[in-house]
């Protein structure tokens, strides 16, 4: 599979959200208001694409040759706790207004279960290391996109009359049940 | 008393505090295994296993851990046993696992576990922990197994379980006539629309109970009111007769 087929097949055909129903918890938390979609998104870009890069090598570099493969599990979600770690101090250190604008979106994405799978996805689907790269970036561009379309919709839906027991995330699945309708239509794209 | 008590908390820990309509926990993995029955009574299966033995071993362990290292600890707690559940359910139950697929890796990052583990399990004992786990378990299971019920009848029209262990079906019944199945319920729009009326339905029973809860507190604190007023008024009144027995009494002790 070519590269390009990759990252569109990630970003729209097999979205992280609307088809793997991943990432569902920061998707219905920041999907409120604009600004903080973007900086959610962000965040996750750099996260997933950092995170799924060093899982990578530590798999074919360390537990392979090693025999360990079934340690997977465990490598990879301390490795994403302690990777999402260090980019909050990286970040902290070196500039401290992205981190007021990011700061409390990054602890937050050590549960994000869209990073979780995308690093043992690139493993299962035997990527190369560029393939790992292109796959990640999709998949959380895919991630911020559905974000920022999200966001936009709630802002609208927060003016809007409707019975009480419906507010808030109920009307959300609504809105991301007729998106999945939506993305479907992508289905043959690759 | 306590027995009703018992009672009402076992349905309000189910539905009233339901982890996955009520608190919005562990909603990914709710969506994804619910197109039919057998997987997410699976999933729910697997869920409960590991959510009993993660909460018994961080009970145990909490105490140990330092404050500064508790999460990742008890992370790895939980994906030791998820690596432990998953490699079981590979042996015995390997078309379960290929239908299930990344999801039950996932289990590591569904946030009712650690979730448990951090408000629960680590501040109370190895038996409450365990029980905690248990009904924490039944309740996602019993949403899984509410929203592939719905699916699987309405997408495809027939309601059928399999027994993961030996692959045959152990009943299958047709309850839509054939051709009046809506397959867009086994797509994930249809996860979505499924959630969001489950959701909305436990939103609403939360609301009518909040209200009823809220107006029987109202009741009770004004009853508790005119029993205060009575009280007083009794006391008063006890008083004002003290106060005439004694007037009455001092001329005739003058006397």
């Amino acid at each position: 599979m070519n590269l390009f087929s990759i990252f569109i097949a990630s970003l729209l055909v097999n979205n992280v959200i609307l088809s793997k129903f991943l990432g569902m918890c920061p998707f219905l938390g920041v999907s409120t208001k604009l600004s903080s979609a973007v900086g959610m998104g962000v965040a996750v870009i750099f996260v997933i694409l950092g995170a799924s890069v060093v899982s990578w090598l530590l798999y074919y570099y360390a537990l392979v040759p090693l025999g360990l493969e079934y340690m997977e599990l465990i490598c990879f979600i301390l490795l994403i706790a302690s990777f999402v770690q260090f980019v909050e101090m990286f970040v902290k250190k070196t500039s401290p207004a992205l981190y007021k604008s990011l700061g409390i979106y990054l602890p937050l994405i050590t549960t994000n279960c869209a990073v979780l799978f995308v690093a043992m996805d690139n493993i299962t689907q035997k990527y190369n290391l560029i393939e790992t790269a292109v796959n990640s970036v999709a998949v959380a561009g895919g991630f911020m996109l559905m974000l920022v379309i999200f966001a936009t919709i709630r802002e609208r839906l927060e003016g809007s009359d409707m019975p009480k027991a419906w507010k808030g995330n109920p009307i959300a699945f609504v809105v991301a049940a007729i998106m999945a309708i939506a993305f479907s239509a992508f289905a043959g794209l690759v | 008393m306590s027995e009703e008590k018992k009672k009402k908390s076992l349905i309000d820990e189910l539905i009233y505090d339901n982890p996955v309509f009520g608190l919005y926990l562990g909603i990914c993995s709710c969506l994804a295994v619910t197109t039919t029955i057998t997987n997410a009574l699976g999933m729910g299966v697997a869920v409960i296993a590991v959510l009993v033995l993660s909460n018994i071993l961080v009970s145990l362990v909490a105490p140990l851990t330092p404050d500064e290292i508790h999460i990742p600890v008890y992370i790895a707690i939980i994906a030791s046993l998820v690596t432990i559940v998953g490699m079981v359910m590979q042996a015995y139950t390997p078309s379960l696992y290929d239908a299930l697929g990344a999801f039950i890796d996932l289990i590591v990052v569904n946030c009712i576990i650690l979730g448990r583990a951090e408000a629960f399990a680590s501040k109370n004992g190895i038996a409450a922990s365990a029980r905690d786990g248990l009904m924490m378990g039944l309740a996602y299971t019993l949403s899984v197994f509410a929203m592939a019920f719905i699916r699987q009848i309405l997408g495809t029209g027939v309601l059928a379980l399999k027994n993961p262990l030996t692959d045959t079906t152990l009943f299958s019944l047709r309850l839509l006539p054939v051709g009046f199945d809506i397959p867009i319920f086994t797509t994930p729009t249809g996860a979505f629309l499924v959630f969001a009326i489950l959701a909305a339905a436990v939103t609403a029973y939360k609301n009518s109970k909040d209200a009823k809860a809220a107006a029987a507190e109202k009741a009770r604190k004004a009853a508790e009111a005119k029993e205060k007023a009575a009280k007083a008024a009794a006391a008063k009144a006890a008083a004002a007769a003290k106060k005439a027995a004694a007037a009455q009494a001092e001329p005739a002790k003058e006397a």
